[in-house]
């Protein structure tokens, strides 16, 4: 059985314009892979790709969580069978308390007939919240409505430490956030890494590698990774910028 | 267009005042007797009576029954409900399922009182079945009692109502009685062609605080009954009022009329909220004054139609005084063939300065065939106003399934669960956490039913 958050040639339109040309990556449990790349380049619609956003229309390859292949399944399907992707602009929900959508997605995961313990849950979440710096009011209040840019991103990483996924895609999250809550959104995933998870963290910025260290980086450019390397890459690329990339890295 | 209808004074079989006072619509252990009643309530009901009779049967041409599907008070082979054959099973079935915070529950099926239970009433408090307070308060009763006498086109209703209730709760806290448990009202009404006329009379002196429910539900499916309840409610200075009106009846056969007069005074406040699940077709209506300084009235809806239901509300909001301040929050989710109709109007009076009043009414559209109209309106005779409103239709939007499902919960979950999200951010702005954990699972009981309908 294979142990990785596999892409391969992957290719997708939107309205029928391609974006990704040919996306091919690994991560493997237990590693934290970066990507990074400038505005336009498509990541994030390498991420509404493996979250199966019906926009996206995928022409050629595949995306496989361990054995599963991920493009196979529906939207929530994926999300069940261990994937998870912590939104770059989380939608609000309004009158849909924070614990009971969480405690519906957590529902959805248990067999036919099974309840939520209630009791279990408010504890469990409550815990992570305060891990994650997030006043209790928050369970009350509609799913992301009326918070502000930073309290929206904490709350996608809640959602992923109540979902524990095996595989998990940032996208943008750092952006919006200052400093202090980048460290505890930073601390949030840095607790959930373990041999048994995988990361892939879509960035624009270095910044956000200081807090979460990468094994891996990815640079990404017109729908493809066209460079891989270690936790430095993402030093020389913010020290460089991505004209370096488009005018260096880019095979002619 | 016109629609001919048989006039309703000829097809609604309702015996004169006269016989319903010596054959009053309760039982005689439950019923006041005759002579206990004072002689202007008598008097009120004759003039009542005679009322009905004169007013017309609305037609399209009233502007307060535009859209509204005339047939559905096309009424015949009506009369005033016999007693219900097993109360004592509907007593369990309201003590089985209410709000598990109470200061007091009464249940009441077709007119009658069948029972009552003090649990946490504050000293002072009075909380009596109408036909009773009649004879032991009526000095109380009378200053507040049918006193409104503008309409928003339910005139004909309400002067049927005046000419026959008996029944209902009359709740008045004295100055300074407060309690945030609500008083918990069962109406059931049932058997084929029955009539019901529950009032609620509320009084709040100054500075009381006092919550009352209203709740309406068949004793049985599919039986064709009408109810005709008006609901007074007057909160004098300082005064608080929260009322609830609970409309769970079957959505096959039952139609319901409550009209809401409010009367909010200095410095009171007022909410109201109408919980319309099922009835064949339902009329609400809801007058609100805010008639001294510092009055505030706020009127919330939560409404789930489907397969042909008809929800038909109008409200007013009239600002009469300066510094007086207004909200109305109103949400239909329609499914199916249901139609739904807002027709609301912010009046601010000449004089009533520095008025805030805000009207929005939000449809949220399950099916292509559903319908909701909605007719917000305006009118401003004062200075340094400020006032809002709005009406929106729309869809779930594909983003917000999209970032439920993306967390596992199946498309038709999430639809479910936003919908309910939905009209429960109407239910949110009232209070007590008991009273709103039980409108909402009765609003997600319908839902479920829903699915099983489908």
């Amino acid at each position: 059985m294979s142990q990785s958050l596999k892409i391969e040639n992957l290719h997708a339109t939107v309205d029928g314009t391609e974006i990704l040309k040919g996306l091919t990556l690994e991560v493997p449990k237990g590693e934290v892979h970066a990507i990074m790349g400038p505005n336009g380049s498509g990541k994030s619609t390498l991420s509404k790709v493996m979250a199966g956003h019906e926009a996206y229309t995928v022409t050629e390859g595949t995306v496989m969580l361990d054995d599963i292949n991920l493009l196979e399944l529906a939207i929530d399907e994926r999300s069940r069978a261990g994937f998870f992707l912590a939104f770059q602009y989380p939608h609000e929900i309004p009158g849909v308390s924070n614990a009971n959508f969480l405690r519906a997605a957590r529902q959805a995961r248990l067999p036919k007939g099974e309840e939520v313990d209630a009791v279990a849950f408010y504890k469990e979440m409550y815990l992570k919240m305060d891990e994650l710096g997030m006043d209790r009011k928050f369970t009350g209040r509609s799913v992301n409505e009326g918070f502000s840019g930073g309290e929206k991103k904490r709350n996608e990483i809640l959602q992923m430490m109540m979902l524990e996924p095996k595989y998990a895609v940032l996208d943008e999250t750092d952006s919006g956030l200052d400093i202090d809550a980048l460290k505890i959104v930073a601390q949030g995933v840095n607790s959930m890494r373990s041999p048994e998870r995988g990361f892939l963290i879509i960035t624009h910025y270095q910044r956000l590698l200081d807090y979460i260290v990468p094994d891996v980086v990815h640079v990404m450019f017109d729908g493809r990774i066209i460079k891989t390397g270690g936790k430095d890459l993402a030093l020389e690329l913010e020290e460089k910028g991505y004209d370096w990339v488009t005018k260096e890295l880019v095979p002619a | 267009m016109s629609i001919v209808l048989t006039p309703m004074e000829e097809t609604i079989t309702l015996e004169p005042t006269e016989v319903w006072l010596s054959n009053p619509p309760l039982t005689e252990s439950d019923a006041a007797p005759a002579a206990a009643t004072p002689a202007w309530y008598r008097e009120l009901q004759q003039k009542s009576w005679e009322r009905f009779n004169e007013l017309p049967v609305p037609t399209r041409t009233n502007q307060h029954w535009r859209f509204a599907d005339l047939k559905m008070i096309r009424f015949a082979d009506l009369a005033t409900a016999a007693p219900a054959s097993d109360p004592a099973s509907l007593v369990a079935r309201a003590k089985a399922n209410r709000p598990a915070d109470f200061s007091a529950h009464f249940v009441f099926a077709n007119n009658r009182l069948i029972h009552s239970e003090i649990a946490d009433l504050p000293a002072g408090a009075i909380c009596l079945p109408l036909n009773e307070a009649l004879a032991a308060h009526g000095d109380l009763i009378r200053g507040h009692f049918l006193q409104e006498t503008q309409t928003l086109g339910g005139d004909k209703f309400a002067a049927l109502h005046g000419a026959a209730t008996l029944s209902g709760l009359f709740v008045h806290f004295p100055k300074g009685c407060v309690s945030d448990k609500p008083v918990l009202v069962h109406h059931f009404s049932g058997g084929e062609g029955q009539l019901i006329f529950p009032h609620t009379l509320v009084v709040a002196e100054d500075n009381a605080a006092v919550s009352v429910v209203d709740i309406f539900e068949s004793i049985a499916e599919s039986e064709q009954t009408l109810t005709v309840g008006v609901v007074d409610l007057i909160a004098d200075r300082g005064g608080k009022i929260q009322y609830v009106s609970l409309q769970n009846l079957s959505d096959n056969g039952a139609k319901h009329v409550q009209i809401n007069n409010t009367r909010a005074g200095r410095d009171a406040s007022v909410k109201v909220g109408f919980i319309n699940l099922g009835a064949a077709w339902v009329r609400n209506e809801s007058l609100n004054r805010m008639t001294d300084k510092g009055a505030d009235c706020q009127i919330f809806s939560a409404n789930l139609a489907n397969g042909i239901q008809e929800y038909d509300q109008r409200t007013l909001q009239s600002h009469e005084a300066q510094h007086t301040t207004s909200d109305l929050f109103f949400k239909n989710a329609l499914y199916n063939k249901s139609r739904t109709i807002f027709s609301g109007l912010i009046h601010v009076k000449p004089g009533a300065h520095h008025t805030d009043s805000f009207q929005t009414c939000r449809n949220l559209l399950g099916s292509e065939e559903a319908e909701a109209n909605s007719m917000p309106g305006l009118e401003i005779d004062a200075d340094q106003v400020k006032c809002s409103h709005g009406s929106t239709s729309g869809q779930i939007s594909d983003e917000e399934i999209f970032y439920l499902q993306a967390r596992g919960i199946p498309a038709d979950d999430a639809r479910k669960i936003i919908s309910l999200g939905f009209l429960n951010e109407s239910i949110e702005k009232l209070e007590g956490d008991e009273l709103k954990q039980y409108l909402f699972t009765e609003v997600e009981r319908k839902f479920a039913k829903l699915d099983e309908d489908a």
